[in-house]
C-alpha cells in the first residue's frame, strides 16, 4: 500500500517529481511501474522508499534509479535533505550509501567507475529514443506515410500530445534537436538515415521496442507476484494503440 | 516423442536443473532469495493448475523429474545446465556432479553440461579437463556477469577466456551456452551485453554459442549479432512461458527470432524445474503467430515447429532422432 502523507502539501511535490524518475532499461515512471511504496515529508527532510520486481535486478539500474530519485527530490522546492531507501535488494545497503554519498564506486569499489554509470545510461537512453522513433513512424504509417517518406518527416509532423513529447524527450536525452523542423528518422547520432536503408532499420527499432515494453509486462508481472498490494499501485504503461502492428514490409518498395 | 495429429514431434529439452534450495542447503539469506526469486518467475508466468507448493520448488525429488520431463513431459532427451551457486548453497544449488549422478541412474535421458570461470586461471583450466573426462562433456553454460570477490563480471573476449575456449576446442566441448538474460543474481556491469558472444563466434568459429534466453530484455542486440555469426543460436528458456501469459508478445518474440536469425538456430528448453515441459510443449504445437500479425511477422511452420522443439539441438549434440520424426520425414509429410 502506498502511503503518501499528504497529497496536496510537500508530499505531493515529491511524488510529482518522483513520477518524472524513469525506469532507465523499461523507460517508464517508477511511480507508474509501482516501485515506489512510500512518501514522508517532515519540515524540509524528504524520505522515499522503493522497491523492485526482485531481490537480485541488475544494481547498477537500481543504482541509477535511486540517484535519480534523489535529485528529482532534491530540486523540488523546500526539500533540503533527501533519504531514498531502496529495500529488499541484495545490495540495498551498499546502494543506499553509495547514493548518499554520490558515488557508484564507493558503492561497489575500484571496478565501478562512474564512466561505466555513463555509458550504461547513455546506451539506455538510445534505446528509448529508437523506441520512442518507431512509435512516431508507426504514427505517420497510420496516417498514410510510407516507409520510403520517413526520411522526410519532421517532429511537428506527429500530432501534438504525448508521443510527439516522448520522441522530443528522448531526442533531448541524446544532444538531438527538439526543434519542430527537426527531422526524426536518424541514427542515434543524429545521422538522417537514407530511404534504402528505411525498412530495416524500422524493423529493427520494433525489435527495440519490443524488448522494452516485453521486459516492462515482464517486471510488472513480478513486482505484483512479489508484492501483490503493487498491482494497486501499477498505472498501464501506453496508450493500447501503441501496440498494434504496422506493416513494414507490405507499404515499402 | 509428441504426437499431435499426424506428427511427430522429437523433444529436445535444452534447458533443465536438478537442484537442491531446501533450507537446509541454504548458506545464508541470498540462498533463500535465489529460490525465491526463481518462484516468482515460476508462479508469475505458469498456468495456476501447474503451480507447485513452494517446499517441492526448493527441493524436488528424482521421481519428480522424471516424471515430469519423460512421462507426462514428451521429452526424448534433456540437457543439463548447471547453476553452482556454491556461495549461496552448502553443496551448490545445482552443479555438473548433482546432476551428473542422476544421469548415470537413468542412461540415455540426460546430457550432462559443466562450466567455467575464466577467473579460475590455470587451476580451472585443470578442473575442466577433469570434470570433461568424467562426464564426458558436449557444452557448458556460462554466467559471464557472475560476481566473484572484487569483480563484477568477465567477458567471453578476455584472454583467459580465450584459453578456456581454446581448451573446450581441444577437448571437442563444442556447445557453449551463455547466459544473457534476466539478473536472477549479483549479475550486472550490463549483464546482457552479447557483443563478447559476437567477438568470440566469430574466433571460434568451430563452437556453436547459445545465447540463453535469447538475450532479453536485449533482444535486438541478440538478433543483431545473431545474423552477422552463423554459430549463435538462441535458447528460448524463460522466453516460452509468455506463450500462457502474455501471448501476443510471445508471438512478437518468436516471430522477430524467425525474422532475423531462422528456424535452424532456435532451441526448445523449459528451464525445468521452473517451468514444466508439458504444457509448454503442448502449447507450442498449437501456437499461431496471431493473424493480424502474420502480414508483418509470418507464421510458423510445421517443420519450424519440429527444429526448434528438437532437432536443431539434437544436429548440435548428435543425439540420434528416430527415423519417423527425423528431418527426412518432416519434409515429406510437411508437403
Amino acid at each position: 500500500m502506498t502511503t503518501f502523507d499528504d497529497r496536496s502539501g510537500p508530499g505531493a511535490a515529491v511524488r510529482l517529481a518522483l513520477a518524472a524518475v524513469r525506469d532507465p532499461e523499461l523507460d517508464e515512471p517508477i511511480t507508474d511501474l509501482g516501485f515506489v511504496t512510500a512518501v514522508t515529508v517532515n519540515a524540509g527532510h524528504a524520505e522515499v522508499r522503493l522497491r523492485l520486481p526482485t531481490y537480485f535486478c541488475a544494481p547498477n539500474f537500481a543504482y541509477l534509479m535511486v540517484a535519480d530519485a534523489r535529485d528529482a527530490v532534491l530540486a523540488v522546492p523546500g526539500i533540503e535533505l533527501a533519504d531514498i531507501v531502496l529495500e529488499e535488494h541484495f545490495a540495498a545497503a551498499e546502494i543506499n550509501a553509495g547514493v548518499r554519498a554520490g558515488s557508484f564506486g564507493s558503492a561497489f569499489g575500484a571496478e565501478a567507475g562512474a564512466g561505466e554509470l555513463a555509458e550504461l545510461r547513455r546506451n539506455f537512453q538510445r534505446k528509448a529514443h529508437t523506441a520512442c522513433l518507431e512509435r512516431a513512424c508507426q504514427e505517420l504509417i497510420r496516417k498514410g506515410w510510407t516507409v520510403d517518406e520517413l526520411p522526410q518527416a519532421h517532429l511537428d509532423d506527429l500530432a501534438e500530445g504525448e508521443r510527439r513529447d516522448s520522441l522530443a524527450r528522448r531526442r533531448a536525452d541524446i544532444g538531438l534537436s527538439t526543434d519542430d523542423r527537426a527531422v526524426i528518422f536518424v541514427d542515434d547520432d543524429g545521422v538522417p538515415i537514407p530511404a534504402a536503408q528505411a525498412p530495416l532499420r524500422l524493423r529493427f527499432a520494433r525489435t527495440v521496442r519490443v524488448s522494452i515494453e516485453g521486459n516492462g509486462h515482464f517486471c510488472r508481472g513480478l513486482l505484483t507476484t512479489r508484492y501483490p498490494e503493487s498491482a494497486a499501485d501499477q498505472r498501464p504503461a501506453r496508450p493500447p494503440d501503441d501496440t498494434e502492428l504496422i506493416q513494414i514490409k507490405e507499404v515499402s518498395a | 516423442m509428441y504426437v499431435k495429429g499426424d506428427e511427430k514431434y522429437f523433444i529436445v529439452d535444452g534447458h533443465t536443473h536438478f537442484w537442491d534450495a531446501s533450507p537446509a542447503n541454504q548458506a545464508n539469506v541470498h540462498g533463500e532469495q535465489f529460490i525465491d526469486c526463481f518462484y516468482d518467475y515460476h508462479r508469475n508466468l505458469s498456468p495456476e493448475s501447474e503451480v507447485w507448493a513452494k517446499d517441492k520448488f526448493q527441493k524436488y525429488t528424482e521421481a519428480d523429474i522424471i516424471h515430469d520431463l519423460f512421462e507426462v513431459g514428451y521429452v526424448d532427451k534433456a540437457i543439463f545446465q548447471p547453476t553452482y551457486l556454491r556461495d549461496f548453497y552448502h553443496s551448490g544449488f545445482n552443479t555438473t556432479e548433482q546432476d551428473g549422478e542422476l544421469a548415470e541412474k537413468h542412461p540415455g535421458k540426460f546430457i550432462v553440461n559443466g562450466s567455467f570461470d575464466p577467473r579460475d586461471g590455470e587451476q580451472g583450466l585443470e578442473a575442466l579437463e577433469e570434470l570433461h573426462s568424467r562426464w564426458g562433456l558436449k557444452g557448458l553454460k556460462l554466467y559471464t556477469a557472475e560476481w566473484k570477490g572484487d569483480s563484477r563480471g568477465w567477458k567471453l573476449t578476455d584472454p583467459w577466456a580465450y584459453r578456456y575456449l581454446e581448451k573446450c576446442r581441444e577437448l571437442g566441448i563444442v556447445n557453449i551456452h551463455v547466459h544473457k538474460g534476466p539478473t536472477i543474481r549479483p549479475l550486472d556491469r550490463d549483464a546482457f551485453d552479447v557483443k563478447d558472444v559476437d567477438a568470440a563466434a566469430s574466433d571460434f568459429t568451430d563452437l556453436t554459442f547459445i545465447v540463453e534466453h535469447a538475450g532479453l530484455p536485449r533482444l535486438e542486440d541478440f538478433c543483431w549479432i545473431a545474423t552477422q555469426e552463423s554459430n549463435v543460436y538462441a535458447g528460448l528458456a524463460v522466453v516460452m512461458p509468455f506463450i500462457h501469459t502474455r501471448p501476443r508478445y510471445f508471438g512478437q518474440v518468436i516471430g522477430e527470432l524467425l525474422y532475423w536469425i531462422g528456424e535452424d538456430k532456435i532451441l526448445f528448453g523449459s528451464d525445468y524445474a521452473i517451468w514444466t515441459p508439458k504444457w509448454l510443449i503442448e502449447r507450442f504445437v498449437d501456437f499461431q503467430i496471431p493473424e493480424d500479425m502474420q502480414s508483418e511477422l509470418g507464421t510458423i511452420s510445421p517443420a519450424a515447429r519440429h527444429k526448434i522443439l528438437g532437432l536443431n539441438a539434437a544436429r548440435l549434440y548428435g543425439i540420434d532422432v528416430p527415423a519417423e520424426a527425423a528431418a527426412e520425414s518432416l519434409v515429406a509429410s510437411a508437403t
